[in-house]
């Protein structure tokens, strides 16, 4: 086909605004018949919100989109489709109570009046299992097949609407090696058959493998293409974070006392293969940086005895504790700020005192009678010491800002003098002026002897707040970075998978 | 909302429905019937208490009803037909009853079942095991057990004619301690907590399961209590239908007296005046020429929802005028 133009699909100056955030900033791309476009960056870099638009799931508030040349408005994920674009999401969107006939044409069944022509439909949906190189009958219920193989299901059922650009946002997060390497042949054949696929993905090295361009996002603007003989690890790594580190971090180097927290070849649930060592002393901060999935999250919740470990030993200051519960972890000195305060942290619909009392009342209670006025006590004394703006201290926390809402969080374990003090991704979803005020709060802490564990998805925050960084990658902790050895590039390094920096 | 504005606003309508009634009809101030509403109203408010605590932690129990008919049953059955001594009798209705609520709790908790199914199948499973152990005969003390029978049938004379039913002081201590309990003690608070939030209270190191389970036997062992009144007042009980329907009394008055089914909320004295418009709504259909008895149902249903609709409408008002105040300033 000589006058088919290459491009399928452009974008060009997207731009696109959330309350107080900017997440796009005049964004183009542009992807070819044919072919397989990587879309990197790090986390909050606006990748995921580029293809949502691209897929008609999000509207741009500025820019245009053009399908063939043609510009066009993308305001559904039904206008989308007309157009051949589909995405496959991270999460796949199956009915897995349904076959997988069922599923490739869910809401355009093949009926009869009323009736569902179930043979009609199976003998249709073989030919599009049999694109993407799945032999399973058209009657077998999805949930009954491995993720890889619904995950084909599900860029079938792409097919079946003529899809022309598929878009996958980090198909292999959860595919085992052999899948993976299943669905690179699955998008080589696609691209044969001119269709084109973008996709995101945090493993450079799949990117290397499989892409024939890269685009990088960075902070929401565009960052840098790279052509197929550019691709490189250093290359797209650099692209990545290039910018400068800000000076909104007043970090001290602190001299660490002994070991607090010691953890040795623990294994948590979401990663029972992979064992994690390493150790905590008094008046340290340590950042542990990663990609999102890469396993941090998981093992601050078997610290804290959300989710056992599966084995190794745990010690707080110098006690061995194996966690069951948080209600163990607490006791044993530590201490969890998560990172989904509203459904872990707080309990929204009651009072900013009795939040920040919670942890304290069994300590603090007359033979099981609350002690009112130590309840008094703590909730005055946090919200002084953290600045909670609050009108009173019967206001329900729900009606407080996020930032505030944090310090809550922080002030009811604060009240729990912990030893170790993990905090998941503590300043997301906050303005900066608290941010600025949970970081000299999380400086005071370490000065107090309070050992300091942080996940954070925030390079800079790492970088300015860590005495030490870990990172980690796909469960494993690849490496530990000194303050002096700290970089963008050698985290990002750490956490796209390369084990460990030729010096 | 306020849980003051909305005792206020249950006790409003409590006034409304009683006045009312005490206009259309000469026999509802008699002494008799007064007498009988107090205690009416004092054996389901034990019930609605107990099933209040289950409900503020976010569950919810059916088997209520058929706790009344196998501790109804039960008694009369371990004492007037096989002549166990009154201790063991007692000592296995309490036991009993605690251990009915300790296998909800665990299978809920321990085994992450639905309080809707546990109890569901429980209220089946009792109702059952009452009429097998009786055979289906309808059981009574007859002319024995006077004194016990007085726990629910005496009456502290006040004036000339009229006292106060022993069941409302029993109400009274236990209406006392359950409202110290939910907001003096460590307990209360985790239960409150919990039902708002389980995850966040487990996250603060609250041994929510512990609390559920509790929950669980308060209720039953209420439950139970209100059982052995129900019978010692009534003096018989047919296992096919004692009982049957209470879980709804109870949770209705809960809900009216402003129990929240999402958990977290609810106050003693709210739930008690729930359990008291209940009653004199049902008084009130008894002694009506107008309204028929046997469309009972229809009337509470109708004036439970009325209630429930006034209340969300109420919220949202609230919620808008917050709304403006916030977008103004």
């Amino acid at each position: 086909m000589p006058d088919t133009p290459p491009c399928v699909l452009e974008v060009r100056g997207i731009t696109k605004e959330f309350p107080g955030v900017r997440a796009l900033r005049g964004v183009s791309l542009r992807v070819d018949r044919g072919e397989a476009l990587a879309v990197i960056g790090e986390n909050g870099a606006g990748k995921s919100t580029l293809m949502k638009i691209l897929a008609g799931v999000q509207r741009p508030d500025a820019g245009e989109v053009l399908v063939d040349g043609r510009p066009v408005t993308l305001g559904k994920v039904a206008d989308a489709l007309e157009l051949g674009i589909a995405l496959i999401h991270q999460e796949l969107n199956l009915a897995d109570n349904l076959d997988a006939a069922a599923n490739i044409f869910l809401g355009r069944e093949f009926r009869n009046g009323p009736l569902l022509q179930r043979r009609k439909q199976h003998e249709a949906a073989r030919k599009f299992l049999a694109a993407v190189g799945l032999d399973i009958d058209p009657g077998t219920l999805v949930s009954t097949l491995p993720i890889g193989r619904q995950q084909l299901v599900e860029i079938a059922k792409a097919l079946s609407v003529n899809a022309r650009v598929l878009i996958m946002d980090e198909p292999t997060s959860s595919l085992s090696a052999r899948e993976t390497e299943n669905l690179f042949k699955v998008i080589r054949d696609l691209k044969q058959r001119g269709v084109s696929v973008v996709y995101i993905s945090h493993r450079l090295g799949e990117v290397k493998e499989l892409a024939d361009r890269v685009t990088v996002l960075r902070d929401g603007e565009n960052a840098g293409d790279l052509a197929r003989e550019e691709i490189s690890h250093d290359r797209m790594v650099r692209l990545m974070v290039g910018r400068e580190l800000s000076q909104f971090y007043q970090h001290a180097p602190h001299a660490p006392g002994e070991v607090v927290l010691a953890v040795e070849r623990v294994r948590t649930p979401a990663h029972p293969t992979k064992e994690l060592s390493f150790q905590l002393r008094a008046g340290e901060i340590i950042g542990m940086a990663g990609l999102v999935g890469a396993g941090r999250t998981e093992l601050l919740q078997t610290l804290f005895g959300v989710t056992p470990a599966r084995g190794g030993t745990i010690r707080v200051g110098g006690h061995t504790c194996a966690p069951q519960s948080p209600r163990e972890a607490i006791a044993a000195g530590l201490a969890l700020v998560p990172e989904d305060r509203k459904q872990q942290g707080l309990i929204l619909e009651m009072a900013v005192r009795h939040n920040l009392s919670l942890p304290s009342l069994e300590r603090d209670q007359q033979r099981g009678f609350l002690n009112f006025a130590a309840e008094d006590r703590i909730s005055g004394e946090m919200i002084g010491k953290l600045r909670v703006k609050t009108p009173h201290d019967r206001q329900l926390v729900q009606f407080l800002s996020g930032g505030n809402q944090q310090k809550i969080v922080l002030g009811k374990w604060l009240a729990m003098r912990p030893k170790v003090l993990l905090l998941d991704e503590p300043t997301r979803g906050i303005d900066v002026g608290a941010k600025s005020e949970i970081y000299g709060l999380m400086e005071q802490l370490a000065r107090e002897g309070v050992a300091i564990l942080f996940v954070s998805s925030d390079l800079e925050e790492v970088l300015g707040m860590s005495d030490r960084a870990l990172v980690m990658h796909e469960g494993r902790i690849t490496g530990e970075l000194t303050r002096e050895e700290l970089s963008e590039e050698a985290i990002m390094q750490l956490a796209t998978g390369r084990e460990a920096l030729a010096a | 909302m306020n849980p003051i504005k909305k005792i206020l606003g249950i006790s409003g309508l409590l006034m409304f429905v009683v006045i009312l009634t005490a206009v259309s009809s000469e026999s509802f101030t008699s002494a008799y019937n007064l007498e009988n509403l107090i205690r009416r109203t004092a054996l389901f408010g034990i019930l609605s208490v107990g099933v209040a605590f289950v409900i503020i932690t976010g569950g919810i129990d059916l088997s209520i009803g058929s706790v009344v008919c196998l501790v109804g049953c039960g008694l009369p059955w371990m004492l007037a037909v096989q002549g166990w001594p009154l201790p063991l009798a007692l000592g296995i209705t309490a036991i009993g009853a605690m251990a009915v609520g300790l296998m909800h709790g665990l299978l809920i908790t321990k085994l992450k079942l639905q309080p809707f199914v546990v109890t569901l199948c429980a209220l089946l499973l009792y109702r059952g095991l009452a009429r097998g152990l009786t055979g289906d005969q309808t059981v009574g003390f007859g002319n024995s057990f006077k004194e016990l029978r007085m726990l629910a049938t005496y009456k502290i004379p006040i004036v000339e004619g009229f006292g106060i039913p022993v069941p409302c002081l029993i109400l009274l201590v236990v209406a006392v301690a359950a409202a110290i309990f939910l907001n003096r003690t460590i307990y209360g608070r985790y239960l409150l907590a919990l039902g708002r939030n389980e995850q966040a209270a487990r996250y603060s190191g609250i041994n929510t399961d512990r609390m559920v389970i509790l929950a669980y036997v308060i209720c039953s062992v209420l439950a139970g209590l209100g059982g052995m009144l129900f019978v010692l007042d009534v003096n018989s009980a047919q296992p096919v239908d004692f009982g049957n329907f209470y879980e709804l009394y109870a949770i209705a008055a809960a809900v009216l007296g402003g129990c929240s089914l999402r958990g977290g909320a609810g106050t003693i004295v709210g739930v008690i005046i729930g359990a008291a418009l209940m009653q004199v709504l049902r008084n009130m259909i008894t002694l009506s020429n107008v309204i028929p008895t046997h469309i009972e149902f229809a009337v509470i249903g109708a004036v439970i929802l009325c209630g429930v609709i006034a209340d969300e409408l109420v919220k949202r008002y609230a919620a808008k005028k917050r709304a403006e105040r916030q977008a103004a300033g």
